[in-house]
C-alpha cells in the first residue's frame, strides 16, 4: 500500500487530452483487438436480442423480419415445457446450493488443519485436477463407474445383488448431477477458501489458545468469522448464477434421463430455439432468463450488503 | 476466477493490517496447539483419503482397462481394476483410426491457435489497461466489465456468428469465446503491481510501451501468464458445444471431445471408421479398451502440462494474490 501513496505523491498535473492521447496511443492500440472482439461477439448479440420481439426468419434476417411485440413471451408463458424447465432449473439449483456449497468450505477447513505441507500440496494437486476435465470426460467417467455397464453394476451383478442404474433414473437425477458437480468442482472451490484461511492472523489463534479456547471455540470465534466475507461472496455469486446450472452437463445427459428431468432454461433455448429453427422463441426464453439473472445478482448483492459484507460490488 | 481476484484484494488488505501470512513452512505443530485426538485424526484421514480415492480410483480403472488385453477384460467382466494382461493394442488401433487421429490433430490445432490468439489479445489488453491514469482506460474497463453481467445469450450469439458467415468455419470455434474478461482482469491486476520503479527506469532508457510489456512486465509475471494460458488452453481443449452449434455435420472436422461424446458417451459408431473397424475386421480388439484409450487420450495433454503449471497455481494465482 505504501507504493500507492508514493504514486499519489508524485502524481503529475492533469494533462491536456491531446498530449495524453499522444503519450498513451500504444496503450489504447493494445486494447483494440479485445474491444473489437467483444463488440462483435458480446455487444452485437445484445442487439440480436431484438429477435425475441420478432418472428425471426433466417432467410430475410433481423432487419426484415416481422415485429410481433410480446407474442413470443405470451406463447412462452403458456408453454408447459417452459415451466417444466423453469421448475427443473430452480430445483436443481436449490439442491446444488444445499449439497454442493458446504463441501469446499468443509474440505478447506480440513485441509488447512493438515500440518505437513507436502501432504497438503499433494492433496490439493489431486483435488484441483477434475476441474480441468471437460464435462464430456466427467460424465464418461461417471458412466463407466456408475452406469448400467459400469464398474459398480459390474460388481453388483457378479455378487448377485441386482443392478442399480443411476445414470438413467430421472428421479435421482438431481443427486446425480450434484455429485458430478461436487466431483468436478468442489476441489477447485477449495482454492478461494484456503486463500481466505491463509489471510487469518495466526497470532489470534495463539492468543485464543493461551486464553484457554479449545480447537472448536477457536474455529467458531476466529476461523469462521475470518472466512465470512469469502463465504458470503461465493453465496452471492452462486445465487446470481442460480438460473445457469451447468448447461453442457444437462445437454449431454438429456437423452439418457429424458427431457422432463433434464431440461433447464439453457437447454430449453437450445432445443426449442436452435434445434427446431424457432430462433425468436429461444431468444425470448434466453432474454427472460437474462433479466431474471440480473435481478438475482442485484438482489443477492443487496443481501450481502445487508449482512455488512462487500458482496460482488459496492454501490 | 474473479473470485480469486477479489479475495486476493481482500486478503491483501487484511494482511497489511495483520502482516502474517508469510511462508507457512511450519510443518511442526505450534507449541500452543493441543495434541490431536485419535478419533479426530482418523476421521480426517478417512475423509481426505476418501476424497483422493474418489478422484484417483476411476482414473486408475480407466487407464488399466485401456491397457488390458481382451482376455483380461473378459475375465473381469468389463472394467479391469487389477492389471491382468497388458497390451498397447488399443492405442495402436486408436492412432491408426482415421477419425480419432484426425480429431486429435484438430483438437491440438484448435487449442494451439486458440490459446495463442487469446493470450495475445488478453495480454495486450491487460497491459493497455494496467497503466494508471492512461487516456480512456476507465471507459474500456467499463466496456469489458459490462459483458460480465449482461450477454445476448445463446441464440443471438449464434445468429451473429452465422450471420458473419461462421457456419462450418474454423474461426467460429475460436473467436466468439476467445476473450475472457475474467482472465484479462486477473492479468491486469498483476501487471498493475509490476514495480513502477522498474517501468520508469525502462522508460528513462527509451523503451516504449511495447518494449516495456515484452521486456519488463511479461518476464516479471511469468507465473500468472502460465496459469492464464492453461485456463485458456483447457477451455479450448474441452469445448464441444461450439462444435455442436457450428460444425455438427462433418465428422472429419470434429475435435477429440466431440468424438469422445459421440463414440464413447453416446455409443454411436463413427462413419466408416472405428465402428466398422472393430465390428468387422479387427474383432479381436476389445471395444472397451479402445473406448478407454480415447478417454485417456483426452487426458494426456492435460496431465503433461499440469505438473508444470500447477506449481504456479500456488506461486501465481494463490500466494501471488495474497501476498500483495
Amino acid at each position: 500500500m505504501s507504493t500507492a501513496r508514493a504514486e499519489r505523491a508524485r502524481r503529475p498535473p492533469r494533462l491536456n487530452w491531446r498530449i495524453r492521447l499522444r503519450r498513451d496511443k500504444s496503450l489504447i492500440l493494445m486494447t483494440v483487438p479485445a474491444v473489437v472482439l467483444l463488440l462483435a461477439f458480446n455487444y452485437l448479440p445484445l442487439f440480436g436480442l431484438a429477435t425475441a420481439f420478432q418472428d425471426y426468419d433466417p432467410l430475410v434476417g433481423v432487419w426484415h423480419s416481422d415485429w410481433v411485440g410480446f407474442d413470443q413471451f405470451r406463447q412462452l408463458f403458456s408453454d408447459p415445457l417452459f415451466w417444466e424447465s423453469m421448475k427443473n432449473t430452480l430445483y436443481l439449483s436449490f439442491v446444488q446450493l444445499i449439497l454442493f456449497f458446504p463441501v469446499p468450505v468443509a474440505l478447506a477447513l480440513l485441509l488447512n488443519s493438515v500440518l505437513s505441507e507436502r501432504l497438503r500440496n499433494f492433496i490439493q494437486s489431486v483435488a484441483y485436477l477434475p476441474h480441468f476435465f471437460s464435462w464430456v470426460l466427467t460424465i464418461t467417467v461417471f458412466q463407466q463407474m456408475l452406469g448400467g455397464a459400469g464398474a459398480l453394476n459390474q460388481f453388483l451383478r457378479q455378487h448377485n445383488m441386482g443392478t442399480w442404474d443411476i445414470m438413467t433414473n430421472p428421479h435421482t437425477f438431481a443427486l446425480l448431477v450434484t455429485s458430478q458437480a461436487v466431483w468436478k468442482e468442489a476441489g477447485w472451490g477449495i482454492i478461494v477458501f484456503l486463500a481466505a484461511l491463509a489471510g487469518i492472523n495466526q497470532e489470534l489463534y495463539e492468543a485464543a489458545a493461551v486464553d484457554g479456547a479449545g480447537r472448536f471455540r477457536r474455529m467458531w470465534h476466529i476461523t469462521l468469522p475470518g472466512m465470512r466475507g469469502v463465504v458470503v461472496l461465493m453465496l452471492v455469486l452462486r445465487l446470481g448464477n442460480a438460473l445457469s446450472v451447468g448447461f453442457e452437463q444437462f445437454l449431454i445427459q438429456r437423452d439418457a434421463v429424458g427431457h422432463d428431468a433434464a431440461d433447464v432454461l439453457d437447454t430449453f433455448s437450445f432445443y426449442y430455439g436452435i434445434a427446431t429453427g424457432n430462433y425468436s422463441y429461444g431468444a425470448a426464453a434466453g432474454l427472460f432468463k437474462s433479466v431474471i439473472s440480473l435481478l438475482l445478482i442485484w438482489g443477492a448483492n443487496r443481501l450481502a450488503h445487508a449482512f455488512g459484507e462487500d458482496g460482488l460490488y459496492r454501490g | 476466477m474473479t473470485n480469486t481476484l477479489t479475495i486476493g484484494r481482500k486478503a491483501r488488505e487484511r494482511s497489511t493490517t495483520a502482516s502474517v501470512p508469510r511462508h507457512r513452512t511450519r510443518s511442526a505443530r505450534p507449541p500452543w496447539q493441543e495434541p490431536p485426538t485419535t478419533v479426530g485424526q482418523a476421521a480426517k484421514g478417512l475423509t481426505l483419503g476418501g476424497m483422493l480415492a474418489v478422484v484417483l480410483v476411476p482414473l486408475w480403472i480407466i487407464v488399466v482397462t485401456s491397457f488390458s488385453t481382451p482376455g483380461a477384460i473378459n475375465r473381469a467382466g468389463g472394467l479391469v481394476v487389477w492389471p491382468d494382461g497388458l497390451t498397447t493394442e488399443a492405442y495402436r488401433e486408436m492412432l491408426g483410426d482415421p477419425t480419432v487421429s484426425t480429431s486429435l490433430l484438430v483438437s491440438l490445432a484448435i487449442t494451439g491457435v486458440g490459446t495463442a490468439v487469446s493470450m495475445v489479445v488478453s495480454v495486450l489488453c491487460a497491459y493497455g489497461l494496467s497503466r494508471p491514469r492512461s487516456l480512456g482506460h476507465r471507459f474500456v474497463l467499463v466496456l469489458l466489465i459490462i459483458t460480465m453481467f449482461v450477454s445476448g445469450g445463446l441464440i443471438p450469439t449464434f445468429l451473429v456468428v452465422t450471420g458473419l458467415g461462421g457456419y462450418d468455419q474454423w474461426w467460429a470455434l475460436i473467436l466468439p469465446g476467445c476473450v475472457s474478461v475474467f482472465n484479462i482482469l486477473i492479468l491486469r491486476s498483476f501487471y498493475s503491481e509490476t514495480s513502477a520503479e522498474l517501468i520508469d527506469a525502462a522508460r528513462m532508457d527509451g523503451a516504449g510501451d511495447w518494449r516495456i510489456l515484452w521486456s519488463v512486465v511479461l518476464p516479471t509475471s511469468r507465473a500468472v501468464t502460465a496459469v492464464i494460458a492453461l485456463f485458456y488452453a483447457v477451455g479450448y481443449w474441452n469445448s464441444f458445444f461450439n462444435v455442436m452449434l457450428y460444425m455438427p455435420t462433418d465428422s472429419q472436422k470434429w475435435p477429440l471431445q466431440y468424438v469422445l461424446l459421440t463414440y464413447v458417451n453416446r455409443g454411436v459408431g463413427l462413419p466408416g471408421s472405428i465402428n466398422a473397424g472393430f465390428g468387422n475386421t479387427h474383432a479381436q480388439t476389445a471395444p472397451l479398451s479402445l473406448q478407454m484409450a480415447v478417454v485417456v487420450l483426452t487426458l494426456v495433454p492435460l496431465l503433461i502440462v499440469y505438473p508444470f503449471v500447477q506449481k504456479h497455481f500456488r506461486t501465481g494465482v494463490l500466494t501471488g494474490a495474497i501476498k500483495g
